[in-house]
Formats: structure tokens, C-alpha cells, sequence
């Protein structure tokens, strides 16, 4: 039964998780040909049982107004990296000899957070003598929210501080088929956050979520959706405007109340949610599919997955969502996407462990599924 | 054929309580597109209805397929009066959220290519690609990028003379993404996208994509800076590898 730790480090959360394949899938010998006939089944591709043996996590705050900046992080990763690590051991019960493979985030994300676990994780490697799996962060997600949901080949919407993508899987790649031009959903959230002066503790989005329920008023933002793809700075630009604008002298022409924080963070939510259902929506009916599944720290909002499951049942399909376990950056998922891959026979040598800000999702051979 | 209405949610007004039947062409992410009449019972009509998303919020919602609506309908009516062969818009409502516009008699470009008798030879294939090229070509000449051209949004305008062959006039539909642009990137872009449709739908016409951009270059000035332009697309490539 194969055992993985996964180190997750490419933004401010530090993670570690320790997973554990309860079956051991067909080796890719068998499976390859006997496949070759039937294309698209689902018999390969549903993921062997999981179980999570343990699943830390340690997140750097920055204090409110700020956002973290990549030399605090990587010190953060760094002080808490081997602490993680005995603490992960030790609540999952196995001993090193228990290990198949060293599985680290090898990009995208922050250059100094990422080397800073990629040190971690070569020194586990050479210490303990196991196999190195360098894994994609994108992949990351996809396949623990596909381990979670037992969603078994849906449109993924990946929304996070560093990435917005609409992804389908063919011909195993995992395929981009729109996303952000700019910045991230997260970061867009992140930073008019920081213009509100709300805490960073537990995360700026889910903070912006809680005021978003006390608003009412929907004001006016640009809507920027080009074809499959979406841009956020032009509507971050304009509501900063707005929370300069705030105050007693600004009213709802309706109802004659003061617009407040709330209105805002309820504008932003509506304007941009609406826009990410719109492309995922767009994808479904490219693809035909009518299961969705959203991965990434923002997919842990509530309103985005209750408007994506109204979106998903009017096309006769329904929406797979996870909680902050899975959501948020963790090491399990980093373990889950190395397990699979370094069950097909994948290795990353020592001297191709650096790790890279940028790494596409669709740069990975998915060959774990048809 | 094609299939009654079993729309579940209602058709906006008039089109509720008509007693004509009216037929359900396509379904995309957007919009439904029926067959019905308009007017007269013997004027057949295309009617593009945007259902409203009860996830959005219902002032933005009307806002958008507000704005969607009259852009479509000012971007094809530009064409026609600037001499781009488009179907007409005929009536709209912005509240309700429909178009209704004049039915194309005959088949998309793409449909045409598949049925087409392999035996005819190439001639008639180059001369729908130069008719594809003029259109796309007068198209940019007045500022307008339609944002989704494949074979699937082209039509033949045939009648049953002409049905089964690659005759008729081009006419360029489904201006759901269209905008007016004076960039020479988007010009660029819009071309690239027909090209990597082609590719994909019809492989085998592929190498006849020459001609297109030969007939566009005859139509519109400003075509080499263009033609410039895609080269460098080309090279870069779409950043993202999409599907079909």
C-alpha cells in the first residue's frame, strides 16, 4: 500500500500531508493496452481509495494592509518546514521505512517560498534515500478535488491567489481553456481587502465573504469576460475608487442608505463570481459535460459554489466543491498528484528538482487517466 | 428534423402564446436559436432568445444581456448598411432578452464542406475560400471583428437548385462576440482563430487556407500589416493549446 509525503510551500501556507493509497492500481504495463480499445471509459481513470493519514498546515499572516511578501514567507517555510514534517510523521503513524516517495511543489508560485520547500524536500530525498516527485501545483488540486468529490471527469474551475483557469482534461493533458489575462480572482480579492484594512487572519477572501452578507446595494463594475478568458484589474481599480468614495456623503439613490463596506465586498463578489460561472459555463457546453468542480482557496466561498450549482443544475449536471481542507494549499494534494504520477513510474532526478514560477497545467503528462 | 419546442423554462413574450411552432436549432452557453416567422406566416425568421441566469443578480443579469443584445444588433447593423452580407436584424427586446433576425436559407460553410462530392476537384473549393476571404476581408475594412469565425458561423445563402454544391454568397453569422476594433492584434487574432478552425474541422482543405488570405488581401487595404500581424501569432501561438 503506497505512502506519500507531499510539501506544499508556493504561497503563504506551508503545508505537509501524508496519503496512503488503499489499493494498489494495475501497474501501466498491464492497463496500457488492454485500454487501447476502448478510449474514454472510466475504468482506469477513477482514482484508487484514499486515505489521509494526516494533513498540516502552517500559514504566514501578514498584518492587515499588507500582503505577504516572498522573502517573509520563505523564512516562514524555512522555521516551520522540519517541524511540519515530525509533527506530519508522527500523527500519521508511519516510520520513514513506510514512505514510497518524497512528493514537492515544483511550481508555479513565489520563487522564494517554492525553493525554500524544494530544500526541504531534496533533504528528505537524500536523507531518508527516497524517490523525488516534482509536482505541478494545478495538478495539485485537481486531482485531490477529484480524489474528494469522486467527480470522475468534470470542467474544473481553479481559483486561487495565483491562478483563475477553466481546465478539461483530453488526451492527458489537463487543458487550459480560458483564465485570467491578468491577475488572479485570489489576488483581486486579496488586495481590495488590503484597501479595506480588514485582517488577513484566517484568509482576506473568506473575510470579504462575511461582509458581502451584509451587503445590499449592487453598484455598477466594469465586466470583463473576452470570450473564455476574464481580466480583474480593471474592476479592482474601479471598486478601490469606490472605497475611496465611502462615507456619509455617499447614499443608495434607492434607498437612501449610506453605502458600506458590505455593498462593496457584495459588488465585487457578484461582478466577479458571475464572471468565472460565464466561462465555466462556456466550457461545459464546448466540452459537453455537465459536472463542475472547483479547486483553489477562492472555490472554498459559498456563494460562488451555490451560483455555479444553479448554473450546473439548469444544464442537468451538478457542482463537486470541497471545504478548506482540500481548498486551501496542502501537502495532501501535493502527495495525492505525486502518488499517481510516481505509480506510473515518474521520478525527478536531483539535478531537475529546481523548481520554476511558472509551469503551465497543461505542461504535464497526465498519464494516470485515459 | 430538428426538434419541437420542449424548452423547460417559457419563451419571453410575444413568442409565449404563439400559436406557430417554433423550432429549436441551437444551444449554446448563451443563447437558444428557434426557427419561427415573423410578421407573416410565410416569413420565416431566426429568433435568439438569452434566458436570463437566475445565478446572476438580477440587475446585472439585465445589464448584460442588455448591453450583449444591442451590441449584436448594432454590430450587424453596421455590416448591413456597410455592405457585409449579414442576416438583418428585424425587431429586439432588450428587456426580455430576444433577436429576431432573417433566416438564412441554405447551410453553414462547414456542413457544405463535409457533404461535399469529393469528386468535383478542387476548383470549387478555391473559389468558397475566396469568397470566405472577400467576406472576411470587407468585414475588417469597416472596423468590425467578429470574435468567432469558423466554418460553423458562415453560411452558403442556396436555394434547392443550389443545394449540395459550394455555390451561394458567404454570409457571416452569430456576431454574439463580435466587437469594433481599429487593432491591428484583434484583425490579427480574428484571422488566426479561422485559421486554427479550419485546420482543425477540415484538414483536408487545409492547404487551401492560401487563398483565403489571398482574397482577403484583395479586399481590404490595410491586409499586409495584418497578414504581418499574424505571422507573429502565428509564431506565438495561442498561448493556451485548445480543444477542436
Amino acid at each position: 500500500m503506497p505512502i506519500a509525503i507531499g510539501l506544499e510551500g508556493s504561497a503563504n501556507k506551508l503545508g505537509v500531508g501524508v496519503i496512503q493509497h488503499s489499493v494498489t492500481p494495475p501497474s501501466p504495463h498491464d492497463s496500457a493496452h488492454s485500454d487501447d480499445e476502448v478510449p474514454f471509459t472510466s475504468r482506469r481513470s477513477k482514482s484508487p481509495p484514499v486515505q489521509i493519514l494526516s494533513n498540516l498546515r502552517h500559514t504566514f499572516h501578514a498584518p492587515p494592509g499588507a500582503g505577504f511578501l516572498p522573502k517573509d514567507t520563505a523564512a516562514h517555510h524555512r522555521r516551520w518546514a522540519v517541524r511540519l514534517v515530525k509533527q506530519a510523521m508522527k500523527q500519521a503513524n508511519v516510520k520513514v521505512e513506510d514512505i514510497d516517495c518524497i512528493c514537492f511543489t515544483q511550481g508555479p508560485g513565489m520563487g522564494g517560498p517554492l525553493s525554500s520547500v524544494a530544500i526541504a524536500a531534496r533533504m528528505l530525498s537524500q536523507l531518508w534515500d527516497k524517490p523525488l516527485i516534482g509536482v505541478n501545483h494545478c495538478v495539485g488540486h485537481i486531482e485531490m478535488g477529484r480524489a474528494i468529490t469522486g467527480a470522475d471527469n468534470p470542467v474544473v474551475l481553479y481559483v486561487s491567489g495565483g491562478n483563475t483557469q477553466v481546465i478539461a482534461y483530453s488526451a492527458q493533458r489537463y487543458r487550459i481553456f480560458g483564465e485570467a489575462l491578468d491577475i488572479a480572482i485570489g489576488n483581486c480579492l486579496d488586495r481590495f481587502a488590503r484597501v479595506l484594512g480588514i485582517p488577513n487572519d484566517p484568509a482576506p477572501g473568506y473575510n470579504i465573504e462575511q461582509l458581502a452578507k451584509t451587503g445590499k446595494v449592487l453598484l455598477e463594475l466594469p465586466y470583463a469576460v473576452k470570450g473564455m478568458d476574464v481580466s480583474f484589474s480593471g474592476i479592482l481599480a474601479r471598486v478601490e475608487e469606490m472605497a475611496a468614495k465611502l462615507g456619509p456623503g455617499w447614499t443608495d439613490p434607492e434607498s437612501g442608505a449610506q453605502i458600506t463596506k458590505g455593498d462593496l465586498c457584495f459588488t465585487l463578489q457578484e461582478t466577479v463570481f458571475a464572471m468565472l460561472v460565464e466561462i465555466t459555463e462556456r466550457a461545459m457546453a464546448h466540452v459537453g459535460t455537465a459536472q463542475v468542480l472547483i479547486v483553489g482557496g477562492v472555490g472554498c466561498n459559498i456563494r460562488l459554489q451555490d451560483m455555479m450549482g444553479l448554473m450546473a443544475s439548469e444544464r442537468g449536471g451538478s457542482v463537486f466543491a470541497t471545504d478548506e481542507r482540500f481548498c486551501i494549499d496542502n501537502g495532501i494534494m501535493i502527495a495525492q498528484a505525486g502518488l499517481m504520477a510516481h505509480q506510473m513510474g515518474f521520478k525527478t532526478k536531483l539535478e531537475e528538482s529546481q523548481c520554476t514560477q511558472r509551469f503551465r497545467t497543461d505542461e504535464v503528462l497526465v498519464n494516470w487517466r485515459d | 428534423m430538428a426538434t419541437e419546442t420542449t424548452s423547460q423554462r417559457p419563451l419571453p413574450a410575444p413568442f409565449n402564446n404563439s400559436t406557430d411552432s417554433l423550432t429549436l436549432i441551437t444551444q449554446g452557453a448563451e443563447a437558444l436559436l428557434y426557427k419561427t416567422t415573423f410578421l407573416t406566416p410565410t416569413t420565416p425568421a431566426a429568433l435568439k432568445i438569452r434566458p436570463s441566469k437566475p445565478w446572476r443578480h438580477p440587475t446585472l443579469d439585465k445589464r448584460l444581456t442588455r448591453q450583449r443584445i444591442l451590441a449584436e444588433a448594432r454590430v450587424l447593423a453596421k455590416c448591413k448598411r456597410d455592405g457585409v452580407s449579414v442576416p438583418a436584424v428585424l425587431a429586439l427586446d432588450w428587456e426580455n432578452g430576444w433577436t429576431v433576425s432573417e433566416w438564412i436559407e441554405g447551410v453553414t460553410v462547414k456542413e457544405a464542406l463535409r457533404k461535399r462530392n469529393l469528386e468535383e476537384g478542387d476548383s470549387a473549393v478555391q473559389s468558397l475560400m475566396q469568397r470566405i476571404g472577400h467576406a472576411v476581408g470587407t468585414l475588417h475594412s469597416i472596423g468590425v471583428i467578429h470574435g468567432d469565425l469558423t466554418s460553423s458561423n458562415m453560411m452558403l445563402r442556396q436555394d434547392p437548385t443550389t443545394h449540395g454544391t459550394l455555390d451561394g454568397d458567404i454570409v457571416l453569422i452569430d456576431f454574439g462576440l463580435a466587437t469594433q476594433a481599429t487593432q491591428e492584434e484583434d484583425r490579427a487574432v480574428d484571422l488566426y482563430v479561422l485559421e486554427r478552425a479550419f485546420g482543425s474541422t477540415h484538414p483536408r482543405e487545409e492547404a487551401l487556407f492560401g487563398v483565403v488570405l489571398e482574397a482577403y488581401g484583395g479586399v481590404y487595404k490595410g491586409a499586409r500589416a495584418t497578414l504581418r500581424r499574424l505571422e507573429d501569432v502565428r509564431m506565438r501561438g495561442r498561448k493556451k493549446s485548445m480543444l477542436g
